[in-house]
């Protein structure tokens, strides 16, 4: 099934936890906060939430700034 | 020692870590300036360079990190990226910044004091980027704002002070901690900034990009400290008329 990640389609098997499919893009969940169809995932919830055909997902991170 | 809101800081230099051209270096930048209170930003991660994350080199434990709302245009984009930052683990300090217009990255003081009114609701501790306004300055010390960032100049400019007047009034009016933020172009920049009282400056554009970026970060420690120094020390009067500093008297003996 497909999702939409950072604008991105990507296609996943079903029952995929958020912290499996963050893992899978080779990110560390720990460093990324995560909004699902516009709502914040706790990172609590990260290894409980199942991704769902058609999710809209925004992982984003700090980076340098002023 | 400087406070604000419920922490203590040695030193008065806060630094911004954009346009760093190494993660090497601003790590050994954020070491020579003596900071404790560093910014970042929020960015989608681009899912093609995954390795690029800052927090591989940044030590939470040692710095106090100050996530900034950069890129937002009004209050609500703000809320939004503030949301996202206390979710990233930062705690509840914010640098609220709504920079609507790209090319001047001036403040929208409205929306800027909207945001501060929800996100003090919130919880958070909200240290606002505005123009060098006094009577703003004042309404976001009452909206709750644990402490004002006025410009010196705008974002990444290097033109140093030209707020000075202003930041002199929002600094005499003040009862939160003045931070001035922007435009700061050198150390002597800084330490002006800090002879006329401000309570701590934050810099990056000046030091990111210079050519020896941890040469330059220590350059600003030590003026920013220079200045405060001679703030405390309390600065002379200035006068339009000379007055010697060498006896007048006792000149007799040269005199025909």
């Amino acid at each position: 099934m497909k999702i939409t990640c950072n604008g991105e389609t990507k296609e996943i098997t079903p029952d995929t936890t958020l912290v499996s499919f963050i893992r899978d893009m080779d990110l560390n969940p720990d460093t990324v906060v995560a909004e699902c169809d516009g709502s914040i995932i706790k990172r609590d919830e990260y290894d409980t939430l199942i991704l769902s055909e058609g999710n809209v997902l925004e992982l984003i991170r700090f980076v340098g700034g002023g | 020692m400087l406070k604000i809101a419920d922490r203590t800081f040695r030193s008065r230099l806060f630094l911004g870590t954009g346009k760093f051209d190494s993660a090497e270096t601003l790590k050994k930048a954020i070491e020579a300036s003596g900071s404790e209170m560093i910014t970042v930003a929020l960015r989608r991660v681009d899912l093609n360079d995954p390795a690029d994350d800052i927090m591989n080199v940044l030590d939470r434990t040692k710095y106090l990190f100050l996530p900034n709302t950069s890129g937002a245009r009004d209050a609500k984009e703000a809320v939004r990226l503030a949301r996202l930052a206390r979710a990233a683990g930062s705690g509840d300090w914010l640098k609220l910044e709504v920079t609507p217009d790209p090319r001047t990255l001036l403040p929208d003081p409205i929306e800027t004091l909207k945001a501060t009114e929800e996100l003090v609701k919130d919880g958070f501790i909200v240290l606002p980027y505005i123009n060098a306004d006094p009577v703003l300055a004042l309404r976001l010390q009452d909206a709750g704002a644990a402490a004002v960032m006025p410009l010196g100049a705008p974002i990444g400019t290097n033109l140093g002070m030209i707020t000075r007047f202003q930041v002199e009034i929002i600094i005499d009016q003040a009862r939160v901690p003045v931070v001035v933020d922007a435009g700061l172009g050198a150390p002597s920049d800084a330490a002006l900034a800090m002879e006329i009282g401000a309570d701590a400056v934050l810099v990056n554009t000046a030091i990111s990009i210079a050519g020896d970026p941890v040469k330059m970060a220590a350059a600003f420690a030590q003026a920013v400290e220079a200045g405060r120094a001679a703030y405390e020390a309390g600065l002379g009067k200035k006068s339009s008329e000379a007055s010697a500093s060498s006896p007048l008297t006792g000149l007799d003996f040269i005199k025909d």
